[in-house]
């Protein structure tokens, strides 16, 4: 039997609108599975059951009153957020025990829309320390482990918010995505993970990890649901001087119409060497399926992809080292004493933060440094440029562009934890969305021979959301994954 | 080539205190990543322009209008040592 907490959140929608369920009763449900499987899985770093008793009480009151038919799509929905995003009076870590303590004093502007749309937020969720990772193996609260297969990784670095959503924790939940951080984990985990364009969801109150790359991202189980949750929280923000001028709108509009005659680019760098045969296959099925719905395929190369993951891992480094400045030891979080200030600063620092963080912090460092900026940061930022022509230039012959998620699916825990190389290759083919700020979806599009979710990856021209969602839609469609992780396929028997 | 890095040196300049186990760790893996990053300067050549925000905007103004400012109270709840409406840190500058 499926319970409520199964469901899409617009199939909670319709039934909380024709009076056959409550509110109350999908957090219910959402909490009864926490309990059940969150010892195992670990994807919560901080419960708010109290919180999200009121709010789905209120939520109640609206969709029972006489405005009811004004209510928005997240209301009376409970969603989880990734614990980099700042909740008033929740504790917000980041993964790190730098901020193990820190209670934020304001709302994120995504969380302040979904509240006062009478969303119900459920919990914090666990990742990797500052976003920085691809296994959520980096937490200094502990590893998230995959509901396809506990002894898994989930992806990272919102491992928690992708696992919530696989195992019914959740609705659905939000990410932030800097070089994947949210399509990985989807990927990963089975479960629909969307970034959309730089600077179409505000980052205020999102904790800075690189800020010309961070995106705030969903986790859905239905393209429709992203279209819905991301109608619920972008659009302008004066909050947040990066936040594009695009005026509020219903992104789900449009969805159904279809593929036909849309021109689709298959990158020819994205199955090669290094992408395992599962992956391969399952894309290729997927890839096919858009041409019998009616789209034209052709094979495109990105001559640059390769030099990608170099760029990235440069530039994000660089500046997570400047924001990760602020941990000081001074206005919140950690601090261990010192004889001086700089001494406590130092000694605050590392005891705070875990060794990838460290390990970023001196790789951006040094790439900053007097001397090496030109040969590493200035040139990566030229390479920068290389990799958005080389999506022009397809964009300039396709609509969409396919290619694999991840080259591989969820991998044992600690099997790459003492190789950073191997674990940044996990993000080899992510990472151009957020260099060149393009919406990017990775849908389910089955699973491999040992049984796990492989992701499909469809990319877009910048603010090209509609066609994007509409291709994932029509694909989402045409696949049919309804596959469920055994953990939630046993409670049910 | 693995990079060859002044580990103490970069350390210093992000503020991080490191044990020594850390260091060697740290000069070995950054070596690596290093080498790999370093591929960045095969390509781009002297008329690529830099990026650094795919889609730029600049001179981004909002209204100068009075807003109410965080409450005193919760910021300094966070504090690790606060005193009399402030932050609190260790002496910087010597008293005569």
């Amino acid at each position: 039997m499926t319970e409520l907490c199964d469901l899409t959140a617009s199939e909670l929608g319709a039934k909380l609108r024709a009076g056959e369920s409550s509110s109350p009763e999908i957090v219910a449900s959402c909490t009864a599975r926490i309990d059940a499987l969150d010892d195992s899985v670990r994807a919560f770093l901080t419960r708010t059951d109290d919180l999200a008793r009121e709010q789905s009480a209120a939520a109640d009151e609206l969709l029972g009153g006489p405005n009811a038919a004004d209510a928005a799509p997240a209301a009376g929905i409970p969603i989880a957020l990734k614990d980099v995003l700042s909740t008033r009076g929740v504790r917000s870590t980041c993964g790190s025990k730098i901020l193990e303590t820190y209670v934020p004093p304001y709302d994120c502007t995504p969380w302040q829309r979904l509240s006062a749309d009478g969303g119900v937020l459920l919990g914090k969720t666990n990742c990797d320390e500052f976003a920085m990772g691809s296994s959520n193996e980096n937490s200094a609260f502990g590893p998230v482990h995959n509901p396809w297969n506990l002894e898994m990784v989930p992806g990272g670095s919102s491992g928690g918010s992708a696992a919530a959503v696989a195992a019914g924790m959740a609705i659905w939940a939000l990410g932030t995505d800097t070089g994947g951080s949210v399509r990985q984990p989807a990927s990963l985990s089975g479960v629909v993970g969307f970034k959309p364009t730089y600077g179409l969801i505000s980052r205020y109150g999102l904790i800075a990890f690189a800020s010309s790359l961070d995106t705030v991202g969903t986790f859905t189980r239905s393209v429709r649901d992203a279209a819905a949750l991301l109608s619920t929280i972008a659009g302008k923000d004066p909050m947040d001087a990066t936040s594009l001028d695009t005026p509020r709108r219903d992104y789900a509009e449009g969805l159904e119409e279809g593929v036909a005659g849309l021109r689709v680019g298959v990158i020819s760098e994205a199955f090669g060497e290094g992408v395992e045969p599962g992956v391969r296959d399952s894309v290729r099925a997927g890839v096919d399926a858009l041409e019998r719905l009616g789209a034209s395929v052709g094979e495109v190369s990105l001559p640059h992809t390769n030099y990608a993951l170099s760029a990235y891992y440069l530039i994000a480094p660089s500046e997570a080292s400047s924001n990760l400045a602020r941990y000081d030891g001074v206005r919140y979080g950690l601090r261990v004493d010192g004889s001086d200030s700089v001494e406590m600063m130092t000694k605050t620092r590392g005891a705070g933060f875990g060794a990838e963080v460290k390990r970023r912090i001196m790789l951006g460092t040094y790439a900053l440094s007097a001397g090496y900026y030109e040969a590493y940061y200035g040139q990566a930022q030229k390479v920068r440029t290389l990799i958005i022509r080389d999506y022009e230039a397809a964009f300039a012959t396709y609509d969409v562009l396919v290619s694999p998620t991840s080259p591989t699916t969820a991998f044992p825990i600690g099997a790459k934890v003492d190789d950073p190389l191997a674990m940044y290759l996990n993000d080899v083919f992510t990472i151009p969305a957020n260099l060149s700020g393009m919406p990017a979806i990775s849908i389910p599009s089955g699973l491999d021979e040992r049984g796990l979710p492989v992701g499909l990856q469809l990319t877009a021209p910048v603010l090209e959301e509609s066609r994007l969602l509409r291709t994932a839609h029509a694909l989402e469609q045409a696949i049919g994954f309804d596959a469920r992780p055994a953990l939630v396929a046993e409670l049910a028997a | 080539m693995p990079v060859e890095i002044e580990i103490e040196h970069v350390a210093r300049l992000a503020r991080l205190e490191l044990t020594d186990e850390e260091a060697g760790k740290l000069r070995e893996q950054l070596g690596a990543i290093l080498e790999h990053a370093a591929r960045v300067g095969e390509v781009a050549a002297e008329d690529v322009p830099p990026t650094s925000y795919a889609i730029p905007r600049s001179n981004v103004f909002r209204p100068d209008e009075l807003t109410p400012s965080l409450p005193t109270e919760e910021v300094l709840a966070n504090a690790p040592e606060a005193e009399a409406d402030r932050f609190k840190v260790p002496r910087i500058v010597e008293v005569e």
